[in-house]
């Protein structure tokens, strides 16, 4: 789960890091008031996306009078697909350098890592290998600052720098193991006036360790139909396409839509019914593909632990109790195969036992291909 | 000859009076796997499929002398179910539970690594050895046949998939081994590999892939001596950049993770890599004659 970067900056500040001082505000008046407060300030976007700055999501006001025009400017705009709801005014800054630190998990060496460079301000992917410092640590002895002071070194920060530094990233790493943080990231960490201030800040939480952290507020990312799909409990992804898919497992959703794109078709979303879906989420979840109103609708399930018939009942229940007025391929094989395509075929509904020819007859039948 | 799990491995199970525990104990004991024991805390003396239950792992080593452990119980205390494995002498530890905080995780394998024991998932289906009539996981019994061909793939559904499909094309499997969907998991398509390399049975290796991570790319160095012919299929063509697609480690970020850049480093190695699943069978035909 991300944070916005006020969130984030709430969390540093609270773990003794240092971040400018600021506001949120959702109206221009909020952010006249803030400006009036603190000075010249940086009216921030509050989106989920990185490269808010060239994207125009950043303004300066010296005075309320220019905050309420920036803000007009700012707020409701659309910055990269999200919507600005909410700035958040914060003290411009006299910077004197800009650096980059961050803790994430290296997947590979199943460790966490901290990353760092002197060339900050720009995305870190933006910057050259080698002017990036990698090191990984041991989770079992965590950050302690003789890593910080080396790092610091390799930066070729000045001592009293390289102490501020060394301090700020045991506390980072304090959020990143104990705040359960997939990654928390300060960039730019700039310098003013010869102290470390964290300029802009991402957060994102570990979704699956939310249960013990009852202390972040809920952020929800993506559109109101994958919020209604996630509320059952199923993995959904919007994509842009108009042929709906289902499947069971995450790995064979994706291949579905592979399968798919293989023959010209457009998928128009991810589904994983689950790896063992009984019938009443699955039914929920096909009737959730229905009200998406596609040219077509395609059901990939291969029964392992869930049970074809259990699928075809599903299917049956959904087109009895509200119709499906689009074209419906099912390829459904494993687990019961015979007695769920009988009852489909009873119904005037063809199966098939081919993920192959399944994907190659939902794109013609959607009018899509080659 | 197999890898990771063998017939005499002693299995218990953690989490067996659950709903998945007890359903899959069944499955298990069905396939021919030794299981031993299972472990639900306020529960011993019970039965589960003619398995007994025990209140802790210590109890059930002590009377039962089991190495292998597989993990059923919820997310939130799996930490705590694996350290309990790991420090009473379980040595094959595999994870079912999807949801494990990442930290957790990465506790878990660490502390193996130190014990050098070998973890399996989180969020994976299993381990399953047809040749020796045993598995550890919750895939399907009747999908498997015996053969020389070694499976390792990230997702459970798509695997079996796969795997009935070389079974359909008269070319069994010796170990079929899941990572897990997790971004963190106890093994990675090198360490998968280097242990079908030891395994005279296994004659060619299928590695299922996907978005996400970097493991496909790690395991294109090693991929080079394995001395053993690879197909790969990965998955996830079609998936847009930063949407997590169902498996938490199944992720497009900030430009890592591609397709495109785990099919260039894996081509480059000399495997076969094909583009949809069903291809998976006839390549590994074709190669094996």
């Amino acid at each position: 789960m991300k944070q916005y970067e006020y969130m984030a900056k709430g969390r540093l500040k609270a773990r003794g890091i240092i971040v400018p001082p600021g506001r949120i505000a959702d109206t221009p008046e909020e952010a006249a008031k803030v400006v009036a407060e603190i000075g010249p300030s940086a009216l921030k976007a509050q989106v989920l996306v990185g490269g808010r700055g060239k994207a125009g999501g950043i303004k300066f006001a010296s005075t309320p009078e220019e905050a309420v025009i920036q803000a007009k400017a700012i707020l409701g705009m659309d910055l990269k697909g999200y919507r600005v709801d909410r700035l958040y005014v914060e003290a411009k800054l006299e910077i004197e350098r800009e650096l980059y630190v961050s803790v994430t998990t290296d997947r590979n060496a199943k460790k966490p890592l901290v990353m760092a460079s002197a060339a900050g301000g720009v995305e870190i992917e933006d910057v050259q290998d080698d002017l990036i410092i990698r090191r990984l640590v041991d989770p079992e002895v965590g950050v302690l600052p003789y890593l910080g002071r080396e790092i610091a070194e390799a930066m070729n920060l000045p001592l009293p720098l390289a102490r501020e530094f060394s301090e700020l990233l045991v506390r980072l790493y304090a959020i990143y193991r104990q705040e359960d943080a997939e990654l928390v990231e300060i960039n730019p960490l700039v310098v003013v006036d010869g102290h470390l201030i964290a300029a802009d800040a991402r957060l994102n939480i570990d979704d699956s360790a939310l249960f013990r952290h009852p202390e972040f507020e809920l952020v929800e990312e993506g559109s109101t139909l994958e919020h209604t799909v996630h509320q059952l409990g199923l993995a959904y992804v919007e994509l842009d396409g108009d042929i709906a898919v289902m499947a069971n497992g995450a790995g064979m959703a994706m291949a579905t839509l592979d399968a798919i794109q293989h023959y010209g078709g457009r998928p128009a979303n991810f589904l994983d019914a689950g790896g063992g879906a009984a019938v009443e989420p699955t039914a929920q979840a096909l009737s959730v593909l229905v009200g998406m109103h596609p040219k077509a609708i395609f059901i990939n399930i291969f029964g392992g632990i869930t049970r074809c018939d259990d699928v075809a009942q599903a299917i049956l229940q959904v087109r009895r109790s509200q119709g499906i007025p689009v074209p419906l391929v099912v390829r459904l094989v494993g687990t019961n195969e015979q007695k769920g395509v009988a009852m489909l075929e009873e119904d005037g509904i063809a199966a098939f036992s081919e993920m192959s020819e399944a994907a190659q007859r939902v794109v013609e039948l959607a009018g899509e291909g080659r | 000859m197999a890898i990771l799990l063998r017939s005499e491995d002693k299995i218990i199970v953690q989490g067996i009076t659950g709903n998945q525990g007890r359903f899959h104990t069944g499955q298990m004991v069905a396939y021919g796997a030794k299981v031993v024991g299972g472990i639900s805390p306020g529960k011993a003396g019970q039965q589960v499929e003619g398995v007994p239950v025990f209140d802790t792992v210590r109890q059930a080593v002590a009377a039962t002398g089991a190495t292998a452990s597989v993990v059923f119980v919820p997310a939130a205390f799996a930490k705590d179910a694996a350290y309990e494995a790991l420090e009473n002498g379980i040595r094959l530890l595999v994870m079912i539970p999807e949801h494990i905080p990442v930290q957790d995780s990465i506790d878990i394998v660490t502390r193996a690594q130190a014990l050098g024991a070998v973890v399996i998932g989180p969020n994976t289906f299993g381990v399953i050895t047809p040749g020796e009539k045993t598995k550890m996981g919750i895939m399907p019994n009747h999908i498997y046949r015996p053969g020389p061909v070694g499976v390792v793939a990230r997702s459970g559904t798509l695997s079996y998939e796969i795997a009935f499909s070389l079974t359909n094309a008269g070319l069994g499997q010796s170990t079929v081994v899941g990572m897990g969907g997790d971004p963190v998991v106890g093994q990675n398509f090198i360490s998968v590999l280097e242990a079908f390399h030891q395994d005279p049975e296994t004659k060619a290796v299928v590695m299922v892939g996907e978005i996400g991570g970097s493991a496909e790319e790690e395991a294109a160095e090693y991929v080079k001596t394995l001395g053993k012919p690879v197909v790969a299929y990965l998955a996830g063509r079609a998936a847009p950049p930063g949407k997590r697609m169902g498996h938490a480690g199944a992720i497009i970020e900030r430009g890592r993770g591609t397709l495109d850049s785990k099919e260039r480093a894996l081509t480059a190695v000399g495997v076969r890599v094909v583009t949809m699943p069903w291809e998976v069978a006839p390549a590994v035909r074709e190669i094996l004659g």
